[in-house]
């Protein structure tokens, strides 16, 4: 039986806090909860001229993937609404293509 | 929740789901980004993004969807309210009746009229972000028929600038990027192509979204393959992205547009067939650009003179892949001495790399359109001589203002008359929270805002201008409390207009335009005489398109038709029909004939930031640190959504941002309280170290008061705690009395132990 997961091609990830919020409203928690928070790589120069900085928005133990918007056919609350359209969601099986696909800075979270 | 198509509602009497685009308030720049909203027993209890929205797609900001903590938040102010002016400062409200209010109005209106013997007694000022940009001008001439309306910013330094200048060498509205938002079908219709560089100067758009242009827009064109050059002092998260990062010195962005127009013209890589059919100049600007080489802009700008080689090779080429450019400029362009320069500069780039109005380029429209234009047209309500009297006559010729505005550096100089010499008397605060937001040297605002005679303001929540000055508190509806029309850069670039849908009523709330009408009616019914309702007042604002406000609610968003690229080719942006631009030479002028004949140059220059080191070897000594500030948060729009916990827990101290480096030096470490400072302020704000900035320059967050604090007297929620708008100077202002060095200035800073402890 598949696992279903969560990609983040952080390579797109502006930091907006949308996907915090979105599944706040979903799971009815907060603001000292979270189902999904944004973590950040603060920047700095990796080589000349070149920055380092990722945000990269990852699922805790309250996520429950929104299986209700799911069944109903809709997308998990976070994923509708990141403004980067950063995130997709689907079978472990088909994260990890869409993952070879995009390439560098791409994150597979299951939970 | 899915809305069948055509529809806007659906559900029971008291379980139900609205569609809606969104504009305001709370404060936003309104894209009219597609939202669903949940109501239930009256109460709002729901919102998602609406993925039918053709810009929006589904996604909305962290405002958007915190919009049930904001709606239903219990310090809302659902009724209107008055205060004895003998009371100013203390949390003495009574609440009254919208009857009694208008009355209260009248009153005092008539009471000021007497006293100064002109209606131009009454002073309107607006803010940005809320449709009440549309209806503020109104509310003044229309209403009051008064000539003393602005919206209150230090050389009118804030978006009309830009369209002031892009009027007089385009002949145009606002020159937008083109991200497909004229097309239903978006990136896939078969006439786009996607730009290949954007140059993002001077704005950070996917957090501020200005203008009603939905920043992530920019995202998703770099997924489709867009690069960017990013112009901004500081790395921003953008710029980590970017193929060039230009990091300026604040306030020399005129310069560095003149060293890439050096670079484009001397390296004869500029679009040939296009200047020499529709430009006015070339020679001129040619000669004018020759001093700014990249070595001396380098001197100027702190950019490496390859970097500006680089970026200007790859602006004017494409890269060699045939594809289009476009810039998206910010309002950082007109927060500096000489905002004309730099926006003018800009433009040329635009121009000479023939960019202007062709897929993925910078798209011309109509200068104004909707109510867009409606709105200043209504200054024929205002008697002429009170036009030739308003505030600043003396100085400031009217065709020379941006908005049909008084020129915002005159208003104190009035304020601070004498009682028997001043004019003004009253002032409504329509959408402005004036001491936290907006005017430099806020001090010298609350102390002769005082000295009116009657204060009205329009809120949603107590504020530190409600507080301090008002004797009458309006209530304002959410966008989810009211229907209205949604329109794209305030009718000057106007893709598509929405429908924001009345989804609940709370309290007796009311809009923007609802307020300016009914006042118009009570005060000029004259004015108002065509329409006996807000729903045929909007039919007739939106009847260009064809449709009734009902259709539009139906239809949710609806394109403007017709729209073609190349309009200078066919002919439709001029008035007579015929080919080319509407300017004095029917071209696009590289060097300006309407500035020519104000006796102003007529092409651009770089002007040292007078609080520089440049400019000013004293000052800079004695205040040596960089200040520029205002950098936008997606927690919060301008001092808006401070009280709103989801947010504040992102955002919630005023913040200073500063390199290490020189952290070290003044021995402040990360999150340490500190006191910026200047001749003329202090601020504080909570230290945050980081390598994006350069050493010498600091950051510091605007807009910032307290809402959890005392509002009474003479703490005011806080309101001059972490004012940066304090170290602002009001009247150093540019040419054409335009631009102001909100993002330029200079100070010190010392580490204290706290908010309130040195």
């Amino acid at each position: 039986m598949s696992k279903n997961a969560l990609l983040i091609n952080f390579q797109y990830c502006s930091g907006c806090h949308s996907c915090e919020i979105a599944c706040r409203n979903h799971l009815g928690i907060g603001p000292d909860k979270w189902g999904i928070k944004l973590t950040q790589v603060e920047p700095f120069e990796a080589h000349e001229d070149d920055w380092e900085w990722d945000y990269i928005p990852v699922p805790t133990k309250l996520c429950n993937q929104c299986q209700d918007l799911v069944k109903a056919g809709e997308k998990p609350a976070c994923v509708r609404h990141c403004q980067a359209f950063c995130m997709e969601y689907g079978t472990v099986e088909e994260m990890a293509v869409r993952a070879d696909k995009l390439g560098a800075k791409t994150a597979i979270f299951l939970s | 929740m899915k809305i069948p198509e055509g529809e806007y509602k659906v559900g029971t009497d008291e379980d139900y789901y609205v569609r809606s685009g969104v504009w305001s308030a709370p404060g936003c720049h309104g894209s009219g980004c597609g939202v669903i909203l949940h109501v239930k027993d009256g109460k709002m209890i729901g919102i998602e993004g609406d993925e039918k929205n053709p810009i929006t797609k589904g996604r909305l900001c962290a405002r958007c969807l915190d919009m049930v903590e904001y709606q239903n938040h219990p310090d809302r102010i659902l009724y209107p309210m008055k205060r004895n002016p003998a009371d100013r400062g203390k949390d003495r409200w009574e609440r009254i009746s919208w009857d009694e209010a208008y009355d209260l109005i009248e009153e005092n209106t008539k009471k000021v009229r007497e006293k100064s013997g002109t209606n131009n007694a009454v002073l309107t000022l607006g803010g940005t972000g809320r449709e009440a940009t549309m209806f503020y001008p109104v509310i003044s001439f229309a209403d009051f028929q008064s000539a003393n309306v602005a919206a209150p910013i230090s050389g009118d330094s804030c978006y009309g600038p830009r369209c002031m200048v892009a009027n007089y060498l385009f002949g145009s509205g606002y020159p937008e990027i083109d991200s497909a938002m004229f097309f239903p079908d978006s990136y896939d219709d078969p006439r786009y192509e996607r730009p290949e560089y954007i140059i993002v100067w001077g704005s950070n758009p996917l957090v501020s979204n200005p203008a009603g242009y939905f920043g992530h827009q920019i995202v998703d064109l770099m997924k489709r393959g867009t690069k960017l050059i990013v112009v901004d002092p500081q790395v921003t998260w953008m710029g980590s992205r970017a193929e060039y990062r230009l990091c300026l010195r604040p306030g020399t962005d005129a310069a560095l547009a003149l060293g890439m127009l050096n670079v484009i013209i001397e390296e004869d890589i500029y679009d040939h067939g296009f200047v020499e059919n529709w430009c006015f100049g070339l020679d001129e600007l040619a000669e004018r650009v020759k001093e700014y080489t990249p070595e001396e802009v380098e001197k100027i700008t702190w950019v490496p003179a390859d970097q500006i080689r680089a970026a200007a090779r790859a602006f004017a080429t494409a890269g060699g892949t045939g594809r289009n450019c476009s810039i998206f400029m910010g309002v950082a362009m007109e927060m500096q001495i000489d905002a004309i320069s730099d926006i003018q500069a800009v433009l040329y780039l635009m121009a000479i790399t023939g960019n202007i109005d062709v897929p993925g380029g910078n798209i011309l429209g109509p200068r104004a359109s909707f109510t867009g234009r409606w709105r200043y047209d209504q200054i024929k309500w205002v008697d002429p001589n009170d036009v030739a009297h308003r505030i600043g006559w003396e100085k400031v010729p009217m065709e020379r203002s941006a908005l049909s505005n008084v020129q915002s550096d005159s208003i104190l100089p009035e304020l601070e008359l004498p009682d028997d010499e001043r004019t003004v008397r009253m002032i409504w605060f329509n959408s402005c929270n004036a001491l936290v937001c907006m005017p430099a040297e806020p001090q010298r605002w609350i102390e002769s805002c005082l000295k009116m005679d009657f204060n009205v303001v329009q809120d949603l929540f107590m504020t530190p201008t409600a507080m301090a000055l008002c004797d009458l508190f309006l209530p304002v509806a959410t966008f989810p409390e009211h229907d209205g029309v949604v329109q794209v850069h305030y009718g000057r670039h106007t893709p598509y207009l929405a429908a924001e849908i009345k989804a609940c009523e709370y309290g007796e709330t009311k809009s923007d335009l609802q307020v300016a009408f009914e006042l118009g009616k009570r005060m000029n019914p004259e004015a108002w005489k065509d329409w006996d309702s807000l729903e045929k007042f909007m039919d007739d604002q939106i009847a260009p398109t064809g449709l009734t406000f009902d259709e539009l609610r139906h239809k949710g968003l609806h394109h403007q038709e017709n729209f073609h690229y190349k309009k200078y080719e066919l002919g439709e942006l001029r008035d007579d029909g015929q080919p080319g631009f509407d300017t004095v030479t029917g071209m696009i002028e590289l060097y300006s004939l309407q500035f020519e004949a104000w006796d102003e140059d007529p092409l651009p220059f770089h002007t040292p930031s007078p609080y520089s080191s440049e400019a000013n070897p004293e000052y800079a000594e004695k205040y040596p640190l960089v200040l520029t500030t205002g950098g936008r948060k997606y927690s919060q729009f301008h001092s808006e959504w401070h009280q709103i916990k989801s947010l504040r827990q992102i955002d919630p101290w005023p913040v200073m941002t500063i390199n290490p480096e020189t952290a070290e030096k003044y021995n402040i470490t990360e999150g340490d309280w500190v006191e910026v400072f200047n001749h003329l302020g202090t601020c504080r704000l909570k230290a945050h170290l980081a390598l994006t900035i350069r050493p010498g320059m600091v950051h510091s967050t605007h807009g910032w008061w307290f809402p959890e604090q005392d509002g009474e007297a003479p703490n005011y929620f806080g309101a001059f705690k972490s004012n940066i708008n304090t170290l602002l100077p009001n009247g150093t202002i540019g040419r054409l009395f335009t631009g102001a060095p909100y993002k330029s200035m200079m100070c010190d800073v010392r580490r204290v132990k706290g908010l309130d402890q040195d």
